[in-house]
């Protein structure tokens, strides 16, 4: 059931990311391209997700727990520090090269394009080297 | 450099129903919907439970451009301008820098900013600067 409910969300997700144009990556950069051929389209994909999101987590985290968990897990790390930043700034870099980010490009392999494989691919690449980095600081000073 | 058609209908409507997703998925089993998250707990899961949960929303993600081409009639429109070995460079660093800033445009962009939360603010600021900045290089700088 719980996978189910799940796919069902997982599938609205998609759907949004294929029709908001965020599996578009010449869609994307346009968006970021205010000195070319500027797109401002992106701009009302945050201001709907946000919108939405900002009002349903309201009422949602209002409620004692989720419907089929026991508690919100939420993320609890307050701290700004150079991993953020520097990791976001990376993360910037990829997608102003690539013009695709994870949550645009997952759904976008189901049009089966080469591309959009060729880009999962090495991203999976990226996130697996930057564990096995953590993992290595993680043991190399242990008490933080 | 492609030009894109501005849609703000679709695009807004689009973003409606990723923040839907957010929304359903914190109401259901508690969780951010953040595709960095997703992604990586399918590749390297926790526990079982943990594991199914992610692997059910990334496969209906995955399933978002046919779900699109049943209500419409079309597949998402993905235009990639960009050369393979941009598309495996972006996406390397897209993968370690998601990874070392636990998260990105959805989990930062639209959960984290609905939250309110300071650490998603500094990341996305940081990660949209990075991405302009990086398309201003590519296009007006080196003028690719």
């Amino acid at each position: 059931m719980r996978f189910l409910v799940c796919f069902g969300i997982g599938m609205i997700f998609g759907t949004g990311i294929a029709l908001s144009g965020m599996a578009n990556p010449a869609k994307v950069t346009n968006f970021f391209d205010v000195a070319g051929h500027w797109d401002p389209s992106l701009a009302f994909v945050m201001g709907g997700a946000l919108a939405v999101t900002s009002l349903g987590y309201r009422f949602v985290l209002k409620r004692p727990s989720p419907v089929m968990a026991e508690t919100f897990q939420r993320p609890t790390r307050q701290t700004i520090d150079r991993p953020l930043v520097l990791g976001s700034v990376i993360f910037g870099i990829g997608w102003g090269i690539a013009g695709f980010c994870p949550g645009g490009a997952l759904p976008a392999l189901g049009t089966g394009r080469p591309e959009v494989f060729i880009f999962v691919a090495t991203l999976i690449a990226g996130i697996l080297t930057a564990r096995a980095v953590q993992s290595r600081i993680k043991h190399a000073a242990p008490a933080t | 450099m492609i030009e894109t058609e501005f849609t703000p209908l679709s695009s807004a409507l689009g973003g409606g129903l990723i923040g839907l997703a957010a929304v359903l998925l914190m109401a259901s089993i508690g969780r951010i919907m953040g595709a960095t998250g997703i992604l990586a707990g399918t590749l390297l899961p926790e526990n079982r439970q943990d594991w199914s949960w992610r692997m059910a929303v990334l496969l209906g993600m995955i399933c978002g451009p046919g779900v699109l081409w049943l209500l419409t009639g079309a597949l998402p429109t993905v235009q990639v301008p960009m050369p393979p070995g941009m598309l495996a460079v972006g996406g390397f660093l897209v993968g370690l820098g998601v990874t070392f800033g636990a998260g990105c445009t959805s989990g930062h962009g639209v959960c984290g900013l609905a939250r309110l939360s300071p650490r998603s603010l500094v990341a996305t600021l940081s990660f949209m600067i990075a991405t302009a900045l990086t398309v201003f290089v590519i296009r007006h700088v080196l003028g690719g």
